[in-house]
Parts: C-alpha cells; sequence; structure tokens
C-alpha cells in the first residue's frame, strides 16, 4: 500500500471502516435498488418520495458534520450556518433557474419569470455565468467561503468568541434574510427559486433523476465525512481541540489561533454550501425562509443531540431529529415544537454528550456504573 | 328724607348698574367683543330682509354675511326655511312658529319671545332658490364669527378651500377680532393665499413675504404653482420681481420643511429606540448583569403582551365601560407577576445547572423558548389576538411641516424612560439591588460575606424577565399580539445589549436610542429593510473596534 492510502485508512478504526462499509452498502445499493427494482406495491419497496426524503436527511447530515467540524472542535457555535447552507442552495438555484428558459410562465428565454414580474429588463450582473454549471458549482463553493472569510477573519482577528460570536453570526443570517425577502435583491423576494424543470439536461421530475441525486448526495456525505476526519486526526485538528479548550494558552504557546479558526470556519462553510447545493434540487424550492434564525439554531440540536465532536454523532443527529420532524409533524403537529423544545431542554442538561455519549458509556459500562452508583446512594 | 332718598337713589344706580354690568359682560362672553357697537346696523338689515324686492332681500342678505353677527343665523335660516314673517302692525320682522290657529313670534335679533299673531296681522318673507343658495353661503361665512372655536376653525378651512368674492373682506374681519392663535394663523394663511390671486404686484408681494414664514406643504405647493407657466407660455405670476420672491420663499419654506423631516427622523428614531430599549433592557439584566444568554426573552415580552389581552377581557367582562380604560394600568403589574414567575420558573428548572456554559445555556432557554411559543400558541391560537388602545392614548399630536406622532408612541417613550429610571434606582439603592451587584463581582466572595447567591441569581432573573413582561404591555400597544412578537425583537434585543456593552444600563440605553435614530435616518435614504441590514452591517463591523461594545466593563470583570 501506497503512503496516500495508508494514511487513509489510518483515518478509521476497524470497527469505523465496517460501519461505513454496511451503511455504504444500504445507502448507495439496497435503496436504490428497493426503488427501482422491487415493483410498487411489494413490502419491500421504498417509495420515491421516501427516497427524496432520505437524500434531504443526507443533506442535513452533510450540514451537521460541517456544524460539528467547528463546534464540537473548535468549539464556534455558529449560529448562522444557514447563511452558508442557504447561499450554497441559492447559488444551484440560479442555475437552475437559468436552465429553465423559454419554458417558464412568462416564457422569457433570458429571463427568471419573477423579474419579468418586476418589469426588469435585463439579467443583473450577479446572475451572469448561472446558465453554466461549472459556473454555478464554483460560486457554490466560492460564496459561502468568501463570506465566511471575510466574516470569520473581523471576528477572530478580534477575538470575539463564545456566545458572543454566536450572536453575531445569528445577527448575519438575520441581515442576510431581511436582504433576500426584498423583491429589488433580486432572487425572488419571498417566493424564493422554484419551479425548476432539470439539472445538467435531466428531468427533475423523473424518478431516476431523483435516485439519481440521492446517490450523490451519499457519496458526497462520504466526501464530507472523510474530509472532516482528515481534519480533526491532522495535527491541524489536534490544534483545533486545543484552542477549544484553552484559547489564550494556545495564542501564548505562539500558534496563530486566528488562522487556524478562520480555515476551520471558512471550511465548514464552503461544506454547508455543497450541502445547501444538493439539498435544492431535491427539494424543488429555495426561499429566504432557509435564513431564518431559528433553523440556523435548529442544526446546533441535531449535533447536540448526536454528540459533540464525534463527526459520526452530527449524521446519527441529523438522521434523528430529521426523522422525527417527518413523522411527529404528519401524526401531530402541535407536538412538534414542544417535542423539539424538551429536546434542547433535556440534551443540555441531561446528555451533553448525545447520543453517540450515551452509546460509548453503555458500552464501556461507565453508564452501568453510575446507575449503581446513584442507586446505592439511595439506598444509604 | 332727601338724605334718605338720595341715598336710596344712589344705591339704585349702582344696582342697576352692576346688573348692566353682568348683562354686558354676558353678552361679550357668548359674542365677539364687537357685537353690541352696531346693533342699529344690524337691526336694519334684518329689516331689509322684509324688503319688496329680491335684489333688495339679496343685498340685506349679503350685508348680514360681511357685518359677521352670529345673531344673524337665526334670522337667515328661518328665511330659507320660511319661516320668517313680516309683522304688519310696525313692519318689524319677526320667526314665527305655527301653533293651532296662531303663530308664535320670536325676534330674530335677541330670540326674546314677541308675543302672539294672527295668520292676518303676518306676511310671510318669501325667499327664492338664489336666495337660498345665497344664505347657504353667508350662513357658512356667518360660522366665522361664532363663539365656538370648534365651529370657526371649521368656517375658516371652508372659506380658504372655496373663496369666493367677498371672502378676503371677511377673512380680514375674521381675523382681526380672532381670539385664538391657531385660528388666527390660519386666517393670515388664508387671506395671503387670497391675496396671492390679486391684480396688485404689491399685495402679491406682501402676502409671498408673509406665506414665506409657514412650514405648511400645502402652502409650498400653493407657491409653487405660481411659478408654473400658462398654457400660453406666459408664468401664472406676470410680475418678474414676485416671481423672483416667490422662488425665495419656495426656498426658505423647503429648508424649513427639510429642518421638520430631520426632527421627524429624530422623533421616530426616539420613538424606535424607546421600543429597542423596553425590550433589550431585561435582556440587560439577565444578560448584562447575570451573563446568561437568555433566548428565551423575547418569549416574556410575549407573555407580557398576552397577559395584556388576558386583563383586557377580564376588564370588557368585570367593569364598568368607564373603567375600561384603565386595563393598561392593572396590566402593568399583572405582566410583570406572570413573567417573573415564568422567569424564576426556568431559572431553578434549567438555567441554573447551567451556569458557567453559555453555549449550553443559550440551547436550552432557546428550547424554552419554543416550548412557550407552542403553549401559547395551543391555548390562545396561532392568530393575531387584538390588544385596543384604551382612549387616553388614542389620537396623534401635530408638530407642524406635516409630521404628527401618535399619542401612544409618546407614552411608550415617557413609560420607557420612567421603566428604566426606576431599575436604575432599584440596581443602585435597594438591598437586594446591592446583593445583586456583589454577586456580579465576585460569587465567591459575596457568598463568603453570607449572601445567598442562588436566591439573588433567580430574583435577577425573575426581575429581568419581569421587566420584559412590562415591555410586552407596551409592545401590544404598537404590534401585534401574536405567538412569535417575541422572535420579532430577538436579535434587535441582542444588538443592543451586545452594541452598548454587556453589564452597563447605560450602554443598553445610549445602544437602544443610538440604534433606533440610525435606523429611522438610514430608511429614507436606503428603505426600511435594508436599512435595517445596514445597521446590522455596522455593528458587526463596530464590534471589530469595541469588541466589548461601547460601554465596556474595565478591569477583571470583563475577562469572562
Amino acid at each position: 500500500m501506497g503512503p496516500i492510502s495508508r494514511r487513509l485508512f489510518a483515518l478509521e478504526s476497524r470497527s469505523g471502516w465496517i460501519a461505513i462499509a454496511i451503511l455504504l452498502v444500504i445507502g448507495l445499493f439496497i435503496v436504490p435498488a428497493l426503488n427501482l427494482m422491487v415493483p410498487e406495491g411489494s413490502l419491500f419497496h421504498i417509495s420515491t418520495f421516501w427516497v427524496a426524503t432520505l437524500g434531504k436527511y443526507l443533506c442535513f447530515a452533510i450540514l451537521a458534520l460541517a456544524l460539528d467540524l467547528i463546534w464540537g472542535y473548535a468549539g464556534i457555535l455558529s449560529l448562522g450556518h444557514g447563511a452558508f447552507f442557504g447561499l450554497g442552495g441559492y447559488a444551484m438555484g440560479m442555475y437552475m433557474m437559468r436552465q429553465i428558459g423559454d419554458r417558464s410562465v412568462y416564457g422569457n428565454p433570458d429571463l427568471p419569470d419573477f423579474m419579468v414580474f418586476l418589469n426588469w429588463d435585463s439579467l443583473p450582473w450577479y446572475w451572469w455565468g448561472f446558465d453554466q454549471f461549472w459556473f454555478a458549482a464554483l460560486m457554490v463553493v466560492l460564496v459561502p467561503g468568501l463570506l465566511a472569510f471575510v466574516f470569520g477573519w473581523l471576528a477572530f482577528r478580534s477575538r470575539i468568541t463564545g456566545v458572543y460570536f454566536s450572536i453575531i453570526s445569528q445577527a448575519m443570517v438575520f441581515a442576510i434574510m431581511l436582504a433576500f425577502f426584498r423583491n429589488e435583491t433580486g432572487f425572488g423576494g419571498n417566493n424564493g427559486l422554484t419551479d425548476f424543470k432539470d439539472i445538467l439536461g435531466f428531468n427533475l421530475s423523473q424518478d431516476s433523476t431523483k435516485v439519481g441525486l440521492y446517490v450523490v448526495t451519499t457519496i458526497a456525505l462520504l466526501l464530507v465525512y472523510m474530509i472532516c476526519r482528515a481534519v480533526v486526526s491532522s495535527k491541524l485538528g489536534r490544534l483545533l481541540i486545543a484552542v477549544r479548550d484553552a484559547e489564550s494558552r494556545v495564542r501564548f504557546l505562539g500558534y496563530s489561533v486566528t488562522n487556524a479558526k478562520l480555515f476551520v470556519f471558512t471550511l465548514s462553510a464552503v461544506l454547508a454550501g455543497v450541502a445547501g447545493a444538493l439539498y435544492v434540487p431535491q427539494v424543488g424550492i429555495i426561499n429566504p425562509g432557509e435564513f431564518t434564525p431559528a433553523k440556523s439554531i435548529e442544526m446546533a440540536i441535531w449535533v447536540a443531540v448526536g454528540g459533540r465532536g464525534t463527526l459520526f454523532g452530527a449524521i446519527v443527529g441529523a438522521f434523528t431529529i430529521n426523522g422525527a420532524r417527518t413523522y411527529l409533524t404528519g401524526v401531530a403537529p402541535e407536538v412538534w415544537l414542544f417535542f423539539l423544545g424538551a429536546l434542547f431542554i433535556l440534551v443540555t442538561l441531561v446528555m451533553p454528550q448525545g447520543l453517540v455519549g450515551v452509546y460509548r458509556s453503555i458500552r464501556s459500562g461507565e453508564l452501568k456504573d453510575a446507575i449503581r452508583r446513584r442507586i446505592q446512594r439511595v439506598d444509604v | 328724607m332727601s338724605v334718605t332718598n338720595n341715598a336710596d337713589a344712589s344705591r339704585m344706580r349702582t344696582v342697576f348698574f352692576s346688573i348692566l354690568f353682568v348683562l354686558l359682560s354676558l353678552l361679550a362672553f357668548s359674542f365677539p367683543a364687537h357685537a353690541q357697537q352696531n346693533d342699529a346696523a344690524l337691526n336694519a338689515a334684518l329689516s331689509d330682509l322684509n324688503a319688496r324686492s329680491f335684489k333688495a332681500k339679496t343685498a340685506a342678505v349679503q350685508a348680514l354675511g360681511v357685518y359677521g353677527d352670529a345673531r344673524a343665523v337665526a334670522a337667515l335660516e328661518a328665511l330659507s326655511e320660511g319661516r320668517l314673517y313680516g309683522r304688519k302692525s310696525d313692519k318689524s320682522v319677526v320667526i314665527a312658529e305655527r301653533d293651532g290657529k296662531i303663530y308664535r313670534l320670536t325676534d330674530p335679533a335677541t330670540g326674546v319671545s314677541a308675543g302672539e299673531a294672527t295668520s292676518r296681522e303676518l306676511k310671510k318673507i318669501i325667499a327664492n332658490n338664489k336666495l337660498r343658495g345665497l344664505i347657504r353661503g353667508v350662513l357658512g361665512q356667518l360660522a366665522l364669527s361664532s363663539s365656538d372655536s370648534e365651529l370657526r376653525r371649521a368656517a375658516v378651512e371652508n372659506v380658504i378651500s372655496s373663496p369666493t368674492g367677498g371672502s378676503l373682506a371677511l377673512l380680514k374681519s375674521a381675523r382681526d377680532r380672532e381670539t385664538e392663535d391657531d385660528i388666527r394663523a390660519r386666517l393670515e394663511t388664508g387671506i395671503a393665499t387670497l391675496e396671492l390671486g390679486s391684480d396688485d404686484p404689491a399685495l402679491r408681494r406682501a402676502a409671498v413675504d408673509r406665506l414665506a414664514d409657514g412650514n405648511d406643504p400645502e402652502i409650498k405647493s400653493l407657491l409653487e404653482r405660481r411659478l408654473l407657466k400658462n398654457a400660453d407660455g406666459s408664468f401664472v405670476e406676470s410680475d418678474a420681481q414676485v416671481r423672483a420672491e416667490v422662488q425665495e420663499a419656495v426656498s426658505r419654506i423647503n429648508d424649513r420643511l427639510a429642518l421638520f423631516g430631520l426632527a421627524e427622523d429624530l422623533i421616530f428614531g426616539i420613538s424606535l429606540g424607546s421600543v429597542l430599549l423596553l425590550a433589550a433592557i431585561g435582556l440587560a439584566v439577565t444578560f448584562g448583569v447575570m451573563g446568561v444568554i437568555n433566548m428565551a426573552h423575547g418569549e416574556m415580552i410575549m407573555l407580557g403582551a398576552y397577559t395584556t389581552f388576558v386583563v383586557q377581557e377580564v376588564f370588557r367582562v368585570t367593569m364598568p365601560a368607564e373603567a375600561f380604560g384603565f386595563y393598561l394600568l392593572a396590566a402593568i403589574p399583572a405582566a410583570f407577576l406572570v413573567a417573573a414567575t415564568f422567569g424564576i420558573l426556568i431559572e431553578r428548572g434549567c438555567i441554573r445547572f447551567l451556569y458557567g456554559r453559555p453555549l449550553e445555556t443559550l440551547l436550552a432557554t432557546w428550547g424554552v423558548s419554543l416550548i412557550l411559543q407552542q403553549m401559547v400558541r395551543s391555548l390562545f391560537g396561532a392568530n393575531n389576538r387584538e390588544v385596543a388602545n384604551p382612549d387616553w392614548i388614542s389620537g396623534a399630536i401635530s408638530i407642524g411641516g406635516g409630521v404628527s406622532v401618535t399619542v401612544s408612541r409618546v407614552y411608550i417613550v415617557i413609560f420607557c424612560l420612567v421603566v428604566v429610571a426606576a431599575l436604575a434606582a432599584f440596581i443602585r439603592y435597594s438591598r437586594f439591588g446591592l446583593q445583586m451587584r456583589a454577586v456580579t463581582q465576585n460569587r465567591g466572595m459575596a457568598s463568603a460575606m453570607g449572601i445567598r447567591t442562588g436566591q439573588v441569581d433567580a430574583l435577577t432573573f425573575a426581575l429581568g424577565s419581569g421587566i420584559a413582561g412590562v415591555a410586552g404591555v407596551a409592545l401590544s400597544q404598537i404590534s401585534n399580539v401574536s405567538p412569535n412578537l417575541g422572535q420579532n425583537f430577538i436579535v434587535d434585543s441582542f444588538m443592543v445589549v451586545v452594541f452598548g456593552g454587556v453589564g452597563s444600563l447605560w450602554g443598553t440605553i445610549v445602544g437602544a436610542f443610538g440604534l433606533g435614530i440610525v435606523n429611522k435616518f438610514l430608511e429614507p435614504v436606503s428603505g426600511a429593510i435594508l436599512g435595517k441590514v445596514v445597521v446590522l452591517v455596522i455593528i458587526i463591523l463596530f464590534i471589530q473596534k469595541r469588541p466589548r461594545g461601547l460601554f465596556a466593563l474595565k478591569g477583571r470583570a470583563a475577562e469572562g
């Protein structure tokens, strides 16, 4: 084996690789096979709706990974990651908007419908180039990355940390939301971008396209997971953990805390942008609702429920909570916010290590010991 | 004898004169002062109504109008309704009401009964439609001399908006006897407006001079119309010199209006600032003093607003209608108690386990806020609840230059200052305030001195939440009461506290008013929403320069 592949294999333990392999087989082969090959009506058939829903969860998992990378490892709690997710989504949405061409309601080949509606006579400059996929894909990475770089540079340079950073990042996403709600900003205002027809020539309403997007997202999740794992197990990752636990001390040791944080924050924003870009073609709409501060805060709870600083926990958390949402909003919509609210409180009070933490303490027998101690204390 | 007689006579004279004096003052009180002087002329004009020709009647009606005596109103109304008669015996004019076979007569000038008469003794004074039209106009002008200032005000507006030939003289005489400043000012502009159309350039120039002192957007457009050209290319204002003066006057009014615009921005900025301050001041206690990030702060405001709604409904059912307006006063302590109770519950049930872990506190209180929102939504429904403005804070105050402020906004500014002053005094002078400051500065030492820090924490949090509840009472008057009410304020109030400097009450005040005013000054330039975006960006940049806000705490406390 070459040095690179050896290093790659060193990223995970043996059991970790086995878990990844099993999940990949399920995600990449079994789910699509059950959708495409098993006939409808069969017990084992997975409907396209569920494939698309799973695809959505996968995007959220990427987003959660991005957040865990900065929160779990560098101690930066961003309450504005919805901004990067949304911007990535908008970049992809703009590409698909341009692909509609003259199939829109107004039939104007050069202008999206909402611009015709606003009586605009030409495409604003910031829409130029979005008819090319490569350009849009570049923007998916560049726009969130650049915003995060500038914002992070301003924040970390003046040593804004902890809750101050959280509040400021929340203000950032709030400002972006207000701006995108305006019709004049040129992104469809309140309604956002929707009515997409196809992506790279594939018709979005076809099942095969949906399954294809799902497969692409699964692979993307694997790649993002590997990138995050590579970062946290590198020397930089150890530095980040040190920054998380004692920032001043790391600074005094001569490390550039600002640069380390800035790198990981920008990387995280880029990953969030990619998640957004994969999300939009699967749900078929992007609007300023993605920028509401509430959504950005909710992302933090995905990570917290799964378990901070584990990467794997972020994926578990994103799937658990979004699964619960899909179930609860269908069965009893009133209960959903109570459930989510209670989850916020319980996770922070009772299980600060999240589900992964609970699993680990069960594995190691700590939990049993703790319960036994508690019982003994009560007996005394 | 003669001595007594003399004394009697002089006493009689005194009594007579005092009665006369009282009567005269009564008259002077009910009518404009000039009214008594020309009784003869009034009577003459009234008896002229009984003239034979319509031409003479018309002249008499016009005379009554120009003469401007309110006592003519009864006669003119009677004439147009066909109740005015001439008595054949003495040729006097009377108002007659038919009562069976006879007529009851009244003297039109005095309103005193003038006996009775049969139809044969009377002759009806006939009016035609033209005369009735004239009477309507004259009646409008006569209202100018009414004793009721509201009627006069309306009459002035009436005459100015549809002037007739005699209007100028009428307005001038009305101005000479007008006692109220604002009506006289209105009359002056009316006169100047009419003189602006006169043929004499000198008169026009004088009028322009007087109008240039005003600050009414209406006058500005009136003057600007003088600068336009007619269809044939000639100027509306033919005299070049007058035209130059009009130009000058317009620019002077523009300057003054710009000043009023500034004042308007400032006033609205202060108003917005006071709303921000109310929303943020409770946060300044919980976040600033205790260092607790309470994301459920907005929901405390929301609870206060809903308490106001409940108190209003209770008042509607249990109280008499006159007392209903005071529900707002009762809502203030109620909202404080409700929000403070929730505050204690949140602190004891959740936050106290998380001291020293601000990020976890943030997430847990966010969970609390979600639960509270859904709770209110389940209890009261998702729709807006209507909270009525009581009468005593309805309406608007006009400042001039087309600027006006609603009374409720003024009350909110005052209320906000009272709340802040009360809070500052409480923290500064009360025993509990002292303990609170002690715990903030050095928890361990305070505890060693025998202060129960846990109790102080709970009560401080209750205080901050209670103030948020009180803010909810005020905000219920100007914004929609819905489960999302708190969400709209949470980012703003955090911005205010961070901008002003955490832990500083002064910083919060300056931060709130500063942001409010900057926001309102930006709005006309960039639009409401973009203005807000710009403000947020400014704050983010500002925090680069001063990461701890405007009024940062110095020393060890700042190194948290």
